[in-house]
């Protein structure tokens, strides 16, 4: 269109209005080759694809009520007294950033809406994006050629907490300033550097009357815009990669199955934004979220008790309250070399954060080190398909739980009426062994699955049919699967351990030995997919007997 | 069929079967045949999802109004009461709910039920051909080769010298984001002032504390004499000097040698700023005398000097001492004698010259 429109302009003349808007934009800056390209593509659909939407939609409502927010709030930590409408706080000295944000909710229509969506919008925005890693990893997704791309996607999860931190702190009210206080501890903990770099963050003592603001540039400057940049990065790649699908009839790495982007894929997604923007708007109705009035000034004397930091600090607030400070006759906290060494903060602070991030940022490369797999794939793996790698990410997936439990630990206490120091010590002994548990237990799971798939895919899904047999047997009717249905089934890979391969000197290296040894812990495990031979088998057998009777028979096969 | 006494040799494993994997596997049957929705066929409904559609957004339309209506009908201003922002609140968000739902469902549904739902299959092309792999390699090699930086290693090695010393300027300018540390943190408002030892007072008010007020049993917030009148700093003093004072049967008080008299008649005072992060411990236990910290539930023993008993603590909580002044006010005889709150990598540095 484009072509014959500039060289012969005359020759082309569009029939619809429509048509007519489209050249005159196309006539001026050229976008007809990226219509043809994208108009059409086609995107996969399911339901699990939704979370990274959220994530999407989430991020631009908070990048809506965040700038309502910002004409109002001042983050200054200069002393005022509160003279606004909301009576028992009346005269109380506090900084100008909480009267400020004490006017949004009480002063200005809408303001408090506004905080509520923001504060729910980024409640979610991290919930979704953490989901959608969940959903990522444990269907393979981020395999080649899309490592890159989960590399993104996990600094747009740290981007997201960091916005979220620097954020929940600018109020200034007493539950935020409790959290700087235990940021300022943290820090205080790192050797060498730790106590110059609180000085640098507070601009001297803590709380010092500097934080506030810089958090607020950060939170409204540094931070959106690396996550804007970081979303353009995964949304490119995710348009050069195009989306994965999930398998069934009709699907393979060389296709891309669903649904056009004009018009439905683009409807439903874009009527998804607004069905995300209605759900928050209702919670924010009628959900209190960080009711900061309650809560009064920052002053470093008072604290309540039961106190929790949002939900995704939560995993770190957690590790700091399993650790123990002393053991036995032995402290955690000594002295090296005439320095203070606080290892019983240090160590919970950073080290399973540590462990998760780098296990997460690294799982792409080490998963095809060990499998040697190194082709593209754009079908996904159902989860009970990879059994080892579904037990590693629930292995994960619970470690983190029981931290982000622990920070709930004097909550469990005093609902289920049990001892705190009770709590706390299950919590410790699961932090190491329930892992373990969760990964036996999640293999297990999922080579059950694939074995009851096998089953279903050879021998036909029970049909809650009973049938007496002339003989007096009662047996139940299986209905044997259409081929669409079955090639879900076993349209799948089970590879088998890769022994270790000498390289190109004849020599098994010790690296070669480690990663043989690895992959048959990761493969050894294994259900293989049901054959067309088996499937003749499982038929063929029981050939004579009358039909009812063939189906059913192959139970006890 | 793993059974090797009853199969045929191919079926008992015996045989190799290397090549033949294609042919054991379940050909890929293609997309399912499309099934027609009600829409496609019967045009009353497709009439009746037409109209749901529109439903949707004339509910959506409502919303608006809800918001609006709410929005400039209830205004806010002096003696609001929490009520009409609360009435104003719930309004307001299921106004913008209503309108946000009614577009999303709408559009939804109208993509579910009546736009063409063929599942269409398009081609993967490669994310580059072999062919621009190549070229780029190519292109790549020959600008390096361009440059001779290979062959110049002196060019080379002064450049990567200067880039690596460049950005130090960048982490410089940040230097006056804070003051140094230096002694800050070791020392707090209850050091004497002018040979005047600072009185106990009650936390906010600030006025004095008389041990004769101090029953068996009670337990005091307290801050330092003059903490209120501070202009500049005044937080900064506070979340360093806060104190929490008991009274303890002075039988039950174990003090080690040197701290007999930093209590008076079963009186203690201790640092109520955690030694784990810097809490406030704010939680006293009248009964087993253990303070316990909110935040992560450290908890010291008040009749081990704050022995950490529980909890990721590592440090007793400090001590500070105290004694009557001659109108029988409580009074602080020196500063802590060991730096307060969380640790820091300078810590005992401080505390080594507080004791010297």
């Amino acid at each position: 269109m484009s072509a014959a429109s500039r060289a012969e302009a005359p020759a082309f003349v569009a029939k619809t209005k429509a048509g007519r808007i489209t050249d005159f934009v196309d006539a001026r800056v050229g976008g007809s080759g990226i219509l043809r390209e994208f108009g059409r593509k086609v995107f996969p659909d399911h339901w699990s694809f939704m979370f990274g939407e959220v994530a999407l939609y989430s991020f631009v409502i908070l990048l809506l009520s965040g700038t309502f927010l910002t004409f109002w709030f001042d983050p200054s930590m200069a002393e005022t007294h509160y003279d606004g409408s909301y009576l028992p706080l009346k005269n109380v000295e506090m900084s100008v950033a909480y009267s400020s944000s004490l006017d949004i909710s009480f002063d200005i229509r809408g303001g408090l809406f506004m905080r509520q969506v923001h504060h729910w919008a980024a409640l979610l925005f991290v919930a979704s994006i953490g989901v959608h890693m969940l959903r990522v990893f444990f269907t393979g997704a981020f395999r080649k050629p899309r490592e890159m791309n989960w590399v993104v996607g996990s600094v747009l999860l740290i981007l997201a907490m960091a916005a979220g931190f620097t954020g929940y702190s600018l109020p200034d009210d007493l539950l935020s300033g409790n959290g700087l206080r235990i940021i300022d501890g943290v820090i205080k903990s790192i050797p060498v550097v730790g106590t110059y770099t609180s000085f640098f963050l507070f601009g001297g003592e803590f709380p010092g009357t500097a934080v506030i603001g810089r958090l607020y540039m950060l939170h409204i400057l540094l931070v959106p815009a690396l996550i804007l940049l970081m979303i353009v990065l995964h949304l490119f790649m995710v348009v050069v990669h195009k989306h994965t699908q999930y398998p069934g009839p009709g699907r393979n790495d060389g296709n891309v199955v669903g649904y056009p982007l004009g018009p439905v894929y683009a409807a439903k997604a874009g009527g998804f934004f607004f069905i995300v923007f209605g759900v928050v708007a209702l919670m924010a109705a009628f959900f209190t979220i960080n009711p900061i009035w309650n809560y009064g000034p920052y002053d470093p004397s008072p604290v309540s008790a039961g106190t929790q930091p949002d939900w995704y600090i939560g995993f770190v607030d957690g590790a700091l309250r399993l650790m123990p400070g002393v053991i036995g006759d032995f402290h955690f906290e000594y002295v090296i070399f005439g320095y203070t060494l606080t290892l019983n903060v240090l160590l919970p602070a950073l080290v399973p954060a540590g462990i998760l991030f780098t296990v997460m940022f690294m799982y792409p490369w080490i998963e095809s080190w060990i499998t040697k797999d190194t082709r593209e794939h754009h079908v996904l793996d159902r989860p009970r398909n990879a059994p080892t790698r579904t037990a590693i990410g629930v292995a994960g997936f619970v470690w983190y739980c029981v931290m982000w439990a622990a920070a709930g630990s004097d909550l469990i206490a005093t609902h289920f009426h049990v001892s705190l120091n009770d709590v706390t010590y299950w919590l410790r002994a699961l932090f190491f062994i329930g892992p373990v548990i969760a990964f036996i237990v999640a293999k297990r799971v999922a080579l059950a699955l694939q074995r009851k798939d096998r089953e279903i895919a050879l021998h036909g899904r029970e049909t809650g049919r009973i049938v007496r047999l002339p003989h007096g047997e009662f047996i139940e009717v299986h209905a044997p699967l259409d081929e669409y249905k079955r090639y879900k089934l076993v349209g799948f890979e089970s590879p088998s351990p890769l022994p270790a391969v000498p390289n190109d000197h004849g020599i098994v290296t010790r690296k070669e030995k480690q990663r043989a040894f690895l992959s048959k812990w990761f493969f050894e495990d294994r259900v293989a997919p049901a054959t067309p031979a088996e499937l003749e088998a499982a038929h063929g057998h029981h050939a004579p007997a009358v039909e009812a009777g063939e189906e059913s028979k192959s139970l006890s096969h | 069929m793993g059974n090797h006494s009853d199969g045929s040799p191919n079926h008992s494993g015996t045989v190799a079967t290397a090549g033949q994997n294609e042919v054991e596997k379940f050909q890929d049957p293609g997309i399912p045949p499309h099934r027609l929705r009600l829409a496609d066929t019967d045009p009353k409904a497709a009439k009746r999802a037409e109209r749901q559609v529109a439903v949707l957004f004339g509910a959506s339309v409502v919303g608006t109004l809800i918001f609006l209506v709410a929005y400039f009908a209830i205004d806010l201003g002096e003696g609001t009461s929490i009520a009409t922002i609360r009435l104003q609140n719930a309004l307001l968000g299921v106004g913008t709910a209503f309108a946000m739902l009614g577009i999303g469902t709408g559009i939804v549904h109208w993509a579910k039920a009546l736009m063409p739902d063929h599942e269409v299959s398009e081609e993967r092309h490669p994310i580059r051909t072999e062919e621009d792999r190549l070229a780029a390699v190519r292109i790549v090699d020959d600008i390096v080769e361009e440059t001779g930086i290979k062959r110049r290693p002196l060019i080379r090695n002064t450049l990567l010298g200067a880039m690596a010393l460049a950005p130090l300027p960048a982490i410089a300018v940040f230097g006056d984001l804070g003051p140094r540390p230096d002694r800050a943190l070791s020392h707090t408002m209850w050091a004497p002032q002018e040979g005047k030892l600072k009185r106990l007072t009650r936390d906010p008010d600030g006025t004095p504390i008389k041990a004769s007020d101090v029953t068996i049993g009670s337990a005091f917030h307290v801050i330092p004499e003059g903490l209120n009148e501070l202009h500049e700093g005044k937080l900064n003093e506070k979340a360093k000097a806060v104190v929490l004072l008991m009274r303890l049967d002075p039988a039950s008080l174990n003090p080690s040698a040197g701290r007999e008299d930093w209590s008076y008649n079963g009186i203690v005072a201790y640092s109520k700023i955690c030694t784990h992060v810097g809490c406030p411990v704010a939680l006293y236990e009248q009964q087993t005398h253990h303070l316990l910290c909110p935040c992560h539930q450290s908890t010291f023993d008040l009749t081990n000097e704050c022995k950490v008993i529980f909890g990721p603590a590592s440090r007793p909580l400090p001590q500070l001492p105290i004694a009557v002044d001659a109108e029988g006010y409580l009074v602080a005889t020196s500063d802590f004698n060991e730096p307060v709150g969380p640790s820091y990598w300078e810590r005992d540095e401080h505390e080594r010259s507080i004791k010297s």
